[in-house]
């Protein structure tokens, strides 16, 4: 019956649905992964000092990241309030990991809980409003947001902020100050590898949720909401479900800035923050998870790079004060909008689809166009 | 008594402002269902164009700003001739995106200009005041209300008398009806974004105006004024004055009765309170009071 070959060669076709479904579909892929495992042991071996600590916010961000791209780039809803959640896992981190002192292992999920639950509090507004509305709803959101952490001093320290050095103790290693046959590393070094576990833990959840039954509902309420309702998609069920699991992810990366950089004040979770978050995805790529991760490392390494080198860019202000036109963090903003506007209009997929299609040419090669 | 008509006389000054801010956000999403986070940058730039005129080249206020009022609007043609036009039939989130990707540029561009510090506009009303009965009113916030109430007015005559004006509503309506009319819906939009641009730098001067109240913030009203906005619907012009007042006031009223009555809720309440409220109103109502309910066909 079948005139299919039982496995077909999913590089160049597939032909069976289960092949849709891999993670890594391919011999090549499976390399990838191995070669990407490698540089990420790698990593604190060759770098520290600065580059590893954007490296360090850069996985912070992917994980919140991963967490906008399944509400937006998956789902369709625009949210103008990813800081807020980040924030709310910050304080929770601060809050039990501080002053509870309780353990990574535990804190750490209680973020994403409390971030999930306080996501689908906000999910329902998702079903009532629509496009416009709901980004301005979600911008009212994170002002309220920063209003609420500034008067909460119990908790967020007010204005003045509070530290949020959580202990990063799991089982017999601790993150903060790792040994690893005899070599001593430090606190960036060891916890960029903690994050990269977290994070790969990250991208391999929503990896799972994007190629199973949800993730398929979410984009077909994304395609267009009222059809799926009609094939049986609950609206209610994923908006809602993709505001809290959204959410979630933003608490746990909020939760990992609070572990980096010890020190969080209210000022911090505003609107600029959440835009940062849209940047990234836009410029990875939505609707993509590799494309979160990667918006993230261009995002965050631009202002180092623009730091290290605004002595040697014309028209900004050296670091060291001077004659220029534009200050280094005025031109970092100012790239912000600019790649925002140039991807939406030049590239609306981002990095990832520029990737995918380098790699469509070559696949098809020497019958690529 | 007093202190309820002066708190009422001084919400409506802040909701004249939300007004004419709202204004803009209307003009433009009346026509092209654009919702512009960029209109703050608008205003900013009306602001700072005005503040050139004036105090660098030395003209006088009023030619001032309306030079800063015909420069804004070349630069809404333009954002609207060489961006949001390519961007036409894009889903929203693109499209909103887009605006706030221009709000950063613009915001970054005025203060690599003309710097972050804080400038003087030179307005002719400074810090003079009127008093009757014991209730003080700037005569700044007087021209404000005054301004706002001619902006109006020439929205009402534009819509209704002239020819672009019956063409920007017919548009509103329904696109393709208006260009099987022979409507150029393009220069509709492109009129729409200048109209934008030049209510924006009414606002911008208004805002900026008194001694040493010319800096970037003044962009950030914008965003205040969304609630005014979304509480009047966001394409009815009557209805963005009468969500401003509202919001103006309730926002006077919240600082000054707030502290008093709730002190819990926190010092510095009434700046969230216009979200506050606009939650709340978007729940019960969730196209604003005046808005167009929007039908959805299959």
């Amino acid at each position: 019956m079948s005139v299919l070959p039982a496995r077909s060669r999913p590089a160049l076709m597939r032909v069976h649905y289960r092949d849709d479904l891999r993670l890594a579909p391919t011999r090549a892929s499976k390399l990838r992964l191995v070669l990407l495992l490698a540089v990420v042991i790698a990593v604190p071996y060759q770098l520290s000092g600065s580059w590893l600590t954007v490296l360090d916010y850069a996985a912070v961000f992917a994980v919140g990241a991963i967490g906008l791209n399944l509400l937006t780039g998956y789902t369709g809803q625009i949210s103008l309030g990813h800081a807020f959640f980040m924030g709310v896992g910050a304080y929770v981190a601060a809050e039990f990991g501080v002053q509870h002192d309780w353990p990574l292992l535990v804190y750490l999920p209680l973020a994403a809980v409390i971030g999930a639950l306080v996501g689908g509090l906000i999910g329902p507004f998702a079903l009532r409003l629509r496009g416009d509305y709901l980004a301005i709803i979600t911008l009212g959101l994170v002002i309220i947001g920063e209003y609420v952490f500034d008067q909460w001093d119990s908790v967020t320290g007010g204005g003045a902020g509070v530290t949020t050095a959580a202990p990063v103790q799991v089982g017999p290693w601790n993150f903060a100050s790792l040994e690893v046959f005899g070599r001593q590393f430090t606190r960036e070094q060891g916890l960029f590898w903690l994050f990269a576990i977290i994070l790969a833990i990250a991208a391999l959840l929503a990896k799972n949720i994007v190629r199973s039954r949800p993730g398929r509902a979410m984009q077909s309420v994304r395609d267009r909401d009222l059809a799926a309702e009609v094939v049986g998609v609950s609206q209610f069920r994923y908006k809602v479900g993709a505001f809290a699991i959204s959410s979630g992810f933003a608490a746990v990366g909020g939760a990992m800035y609070a572990v980096l950089q010890q020190y969080v004040s209210p000022s911090e979770w505003s609107l600029l923050l959440s835009i940062q978050f849209v940047a990234i995805i836009i410029i990875g790529g939505m609707g993509t998870i590799f494309g979160s991760i990667l918006g993230a490392l261009v995002v965050l390494s631009t202002p180092e790079l623009i730091k290290r080198y605004s002595d040697h860019i014309p028209g900004v202000i050296p670091a060291n004060g001077g004659d220029g036109v534009i200050s280094a963090a005025s031109l970092n903003n100012l790239l912000y909008g600019v790649l925002i506007v140039l991807f939406l209009v030049v590239q609306p997929l981002g990095l990832a689809a520029l990737w995918l299609r380098i790699k469509a040419y070559f696949k098809a090669w020497p019958f690529s166009s | 008594m007093t202190e309820f008509l002066q708190l009422l006389v001084s919400g409506i000054a802040l909701g004249a402002r939300y007004s004419l801010v709202a204004l803009g956000f209307v003009v433009v999403f009346r026509s092209t269902k654009v919702i512009n986070f960029a209109q703050g940058g608008l205003v900013v730039i009306g602001a700072y164009l005005t503040y050139n005129a004036h105090q660098t080249w030395g003209l006088g206020f009023w030619p001032s700003l309306l030079i800063g009022m015909v420069g804004t609007a070349l630069v809404g043609a333009a954002v609207e001739r060489l961006i949001l036009r390519r961007m036409v039939g894009q889903p929203t989130f693109t499209i909103i995106m887009i605006t706030i990707g221009l709000l950063f540029i613009v915001q970054e561009v005025v203060t690599s200009i003309w710097g972050t510090g804080t400038l003087d506009l030179g307005d002719p009303w400074g810090i003079r005041v009127v008093e009757r009965n014991g209730i003080v009113i700037s005569v700044k916030d007087l021209w404000t209300i005054g301004l706002t109430i001619a902006v109006l007015l020439a929205f009402f005559a534009l819509f209704r008398y002239s020819k672009i004006g019956v063409a920007m509503r017919a548009t509103a309506v329904d696109q393709e009806a208006a260009m099987a009319q022979g409507i150029s819906v393009e220069r509709v939009f492109l009129v729409s974004w200048a109209i934008a641009g030049a209510v924006a730098a009414v606002a911008g001067a208004t805002l900026a105006a008194g001694p040493g109240n010319l800096t970037i913030g003044v962009g950030d009203l914008a965003f205040a004024a969304f609630p005014a906005v979304i509480l009047g619907g966001l394409d009815s012009p009557g209805g963005a004055v009468v969500g401003g007042m509202t919001i103006g006031i309730t926002q006077v009223m919240t600082a000054g009765y707030q502290p008093r009555w709730f002190p819990s809720l926190g010092a510095g309440f009434s700046q969230v309170m216009p979200y506050v409220l606009m939650i709340a109103i978007l729940l019960v109502r969730p196209y604003g009071l005046f808005g167009t309910k929007e039908v959805r066909r299959v």
